[in-house]
């Protein structure tokens, strides 16, 4: 027989403890891999992934996303950071994800310290444990990383052999709710000064320094803050009174950082491919950083700004370049307002004319409707099955101008129409609702609005042109106010209140001549409060997030995991009322606990917002007119547009 | 132009479920340069279609898959070229061209070699147990179907057996008409012992996968490699 004389080769005994030479070793045996449902999310290992030699290197960081492998894996800011750091000889930049609820148990009934995914060791054993925060619904997954790896969870805990935990991404701009679980938070992009926060702690240690030396002489570095040197002090109405350095070494003002010139900077080429379908299984191509428009509830658009574009022909090397090294068969833009790309047009019809032909998927960011739109949309997807979207925002047009989204009914409409006569039937509206200032009609004008965009579709396709009905499909979500927005100040409402508002959509939905073709679902209401009181919170939040953890919180994003009755009673556990932070409209003099943090944009800008904001009156857009928002001091990007 | 490939899955690909790694050679041929056909429409897939997918934590020296591609370097700098871009884990053993006429890897498939590796604590027990196991003239086992469970003797699917120094060597049929699993012929045997199985007690190894010559019932099991020729 033919296999008789064949050599027999096959996997050791030692493989079912991993101690076989010939492979990497993992940090868990076979029994615990195949126990755990995806694997793959403990092993890494994967196409690009950065392996290095740990006794040649000087630094080692655990770079952590905490959430599920899944969902870490599509971030492109991790990737742009692992790149930074594993291009210097001296760093080894690792990753680390929340292990699932399954892992999570057997992590803990082991006693299996959680580990980075590349080496496969312990994170503890790290120099640094960097946390992008994204969401503030990730807050106990910190925790959690943090006690699993065997870290104290509370920063005046730790000891001279544990990493240094540092916090970044968009929720550090206002860190004060887990201000105390971590050592220092990076403040603004990662790019600029992670470097000379690396050499800082080289040289610290090559004196024979410790911890304390580090954090004190970090403290000095722009866009650093560290939280152990300042000191809250409250009114007698729990408002903030005072928030002062307790050390010289602390700034009174922490300067958000950023790159000024987007030529001059990293942009990973070789990025990780995930085995597991990621949530993001594309190349992703980030055409421009910050946002022109102004909404005057959008984080994003205020805290990244001025706008940076990017350079066409880099974009074009990049897409290149990143869809050889990785393979995939999707690119997509991402950016705040993509349409506002200066060149947009050119990038998305060189990527069609080159890429079109090779069966890449081209993903195209949500864009304004118009003749552009719509011809590329046709090339890259098929029009029966794609929806088109919209975010009005809100129902009527006094409620978008209350919150600058130039978005008017008109446009809408007739962009609706422009698609309808090319094909599409399938249409997606968002909204917000409780908003500042909202009435009954604005909310109803979510419904009559909708119905409108039906209207169109009768009124410009023939009827035997149709194929089947229009679909209307609206979604609100309630409009949470995030900090260093011009709606900072602005009071949310109960669960039932957010509810009644959700019904009366619902209602006036049904009332609708079209009420056939249209759809409407809205986002829970527990969740939202939640994100309040984590969004707008001070350092006396902190206890309520512990409080949480240790009655079983854990993935709080995902709504088979949220439980609001725990969260409920660990704010009477930690004698913390959600009403203080959500339920007032906070005094223009109030101190704010993110005061502290300088993004450039001033606060007289966004009390200047605001105050249109209660009139109705509508701010032109960067381009349009400069309001004077602060960012020009960074010396560059739309503020300098046409001036050199 | 039709190829087959044959490639190894060792080491923590085991991990990597099979529709992962339908996604992997995706990707990878497009890293290499492959130049894969594609099918029509809106969303167009790679034609490619697995020999046998292998079960979440095997390995295997023994994995096939057919492509079709519109050209094709040499045999040698193809294989070449795909090793540059795998993963740990994963190499490509051979690239032959089948001819236009070949039967899909996935349809002629008709046995399998294994090599099974026990925890050691077992090994001794299995070595004592295999004569009287093997020995037997039917094996009854009840199988699972996604209707009902029906009892079958899987003795007739052990085409060949024996014990090695670190586990056993067996011949099993597979594919679409008789197929035999090694955890159901393991479950078997730890029946026969009298003991419960405990499934991950073994690592599992797929040695190389056989269709017929000639597609015929009669005919001689020939590796899947086989069936086509290097391309020069």
């Amino acid at each position: 027989m033919e296999s008789q004389d064949k050599k027999v080769s096959g996997p050791s005994y030692n493989a079912h403890d991993n101690l076989d030479k010939k492979e990497r070793k993992l940090a868990l045996n076979h029994k615990i891999l195949m126990s755990v449902e995806k694997p793959a999310r403990y092993i890494g290992g994967e196409v690009n992934a950065v392996m290095k030699d740990f006794s040649k290197v000087e630094v080692r960081f655990a770079m952590c996303f905490p959430d599920v492998y899944e969902i870490g894996m599509s971030h492109l800011g991790i990737q742009i950071l692992y790149d930074m750091f594993n291009r210097r000889e001296d760093i080894w930049c690792e990753r680390v994800y929340s292990p699932w609820l399954d892992m999570d148990r057997v992590l803990r009934e082991q006693n299996i310290p959680l580990f980075t995914l590349e080496s496969q060791t312990p994170v503890r054993e790290m120099d640094f444990l960097g946390i992008t925060i994204q969401y503030e619904m990730c807050y106990t997954n910190i925790l959690q990383i943090l006690e699993l790896s065997g870290i104290p969870l509370f920063s005046a805990e730790r000891g001279e052999d544990c990493p240094i935990v540092i916090g970044g991404g968009p929720c550090v701009y206002n860190p004060e709710p887990v201000a105390e679980f971590f050592d220092l938070f990076y403040i603004g992009e990662g790019e600029t000064v992670y470097y000379d926060l690396i050499d800082l702690y080289k040289k610290v240690r090559a004196a024979g320094d410790g911890r304390q030396a580090f954090l004190k002489q970090a403290a000095g570095i722009p866009g650093i803050y560290v939280p152990a040197f300042y000191e809250v002090e409250y009114q007698e109405d729990g408002t903030l009174k005072s928030m002062k350095p307790t050390d010289p070494c602390a700034p009174e003002r922490v300067v958000k950082q950023l790159v000024v010139d987007m030529r001059d900077t990293f942009y990973p080429e070789k990025p990780v491919v995930p085995y597991l379908k990621a949530t993001q299984d594309r190349v992703v191509l980030e055409i421009q950083r910050g946002c022109i428009r102004g909404c005057r509830f959008c984080q994003a658009g205020m805290v990244y700004r001025p706008v940076r574009e990017r350079d066409l022909e880099d974009l074009k090397a990049y897409a290149v370049k990143i869809l050889e090294s990785t393979g995939h068969d999707e690119i997509s833009l991402s950016s705040l307002s993509s349409s506002d790309y200066t060149h947009l047009k050119e990038l998305v019809y060189f990527l069609i004319g080159r890429f079109g032909e090779k069966d890449v998927n081209i993903s195209l960011p949500s864009l304004r409707i118009d003749a552009f739109s719509l011809d590329v949309m046709s090339r890259v997807q098929d029009v029966k099955k794609s929806s088109l979207t919209f975010a009005p925002e809100a129902g009527s047009q006094r409620m978008r101008d209350v919150i600058n989204k130039g978005l008017t009914e008109e446009v809408i409409l007739s962009g609706a129409a422009e698609a309808f006569r090319g094909g599409w039937n399938k249409v997606k509206l968002y909204f917000m609702l409780g908003l500042p200032t909202e009435r009954e009609e604005d909310i109803e004008g979510i419904a009559a609005l909708a119905n409108e965009v039906a209207r169109v579709y009768y009124e410009t396709v023939p009827k035997e042109d149709r194929r089947g009905r229009v679909q209307v499909n609206s979604s609100t979500s309630f409009f949470i106010p995030k900090p260093f927005t011009p709606l900072q100040w602005a009071s949310m409402f109960t669960k039932e209140e957010y509810l009644d508002k959700a019904r009366t959509v619902n209602e006036a939905m049904k009332r609708q001549l079209n009420h056939k073709s249209l759809r409407y679902n809205w986002h829970e209401a527990d969740v939202s409060v939640l994100e309040g009181v984590l969004a707008r919170g001070d350092r006396r939040v902190s206890r309520v997030i512990l409080e949480a953890y240790r009655r079983g919180c854990l993935f709080d994003s995902w709504s088979e995991c949220f439980d609001n009755d725990k969260w409920m009673a660990a704010f009477c556990a930690a004698g913390v009322d959600p009403a203080f932070y959500n339920l007032r409209e906070r005094s223009l003099d109030e101190l704010l606990p993110w005061d502290f943090i300088d993004t450039g944009v001033t606060k007289e800008f966004l009390k200047r917002e605001w105050k249109r904001a209660m009139e109705g009156a509508v701010t032109p857009n960067c381009r349009a007119a400069c309001q004077g928002c602060g960012v020009r001091k960074f010396g560059g990007g739309v503020c300098f547009e046409d001036q050199d | 132009m039709k190829i087959r490939i044959k490639f190894k899955k060792t080491g923590i690909m085991r991990y990597i479920g099979h529709l992962d790694v339908m996604r992997y050679f995706q990707k990878a041929n497009r890293r290499a340069g492959v130049d894969i056909a594609y099918s029509a429409g809106f969303s167009p897939h790679q034609l490619m279609s697995f020999a046998s997918p292998l079960g979440l934590g095997l390995t295997s020296e023994g994995e096939y898959l057919d492509m079709e591609v519109h050209s094709s370097g040499s045999s040698v700098s193809m294989v070449k070229r795909m090793n540059e871009v795998m993963a740990e884990g994963m190499e490509v053993l051979a690239f032959i061209k089948l001819p236009d006429q070949a039967k899909a890897a996935m349809a002629s498939v008709a046995a399998a070699d294994y090599i099974l590796v026990p925890e050691r604590r077992l090994l001794e027990d299995l070595k004592e147990t295999a004569e009287g196991f093997f020995s037997r003239e039917s094996i009854p086992v009840w199988k699972k179907t996604k209707k009902s469970e029906k009892e079958v003797d899987i003795r007739p699917f052990i085409y060949e057996w024996r014990m090695e120094d670190e586990g056993l060597f067996v011949k099993l049929a597979s594919g679409s008409a008789d197929n035999l699993k090694p955890e159901l012929l393991l479950e078997a045997w730890f029946g026969h012992m009298g003991k419960e199985y405990e499934p991950d007690c073994f690592l599992i190894h797929r040695l190389e996968l056989y269709a017929r010559e000639g597609g015929r019932e009669e005919g001689r099991l020939l590796p899947l490699s086989a069936f086509g020729e290097e391309i020069l």
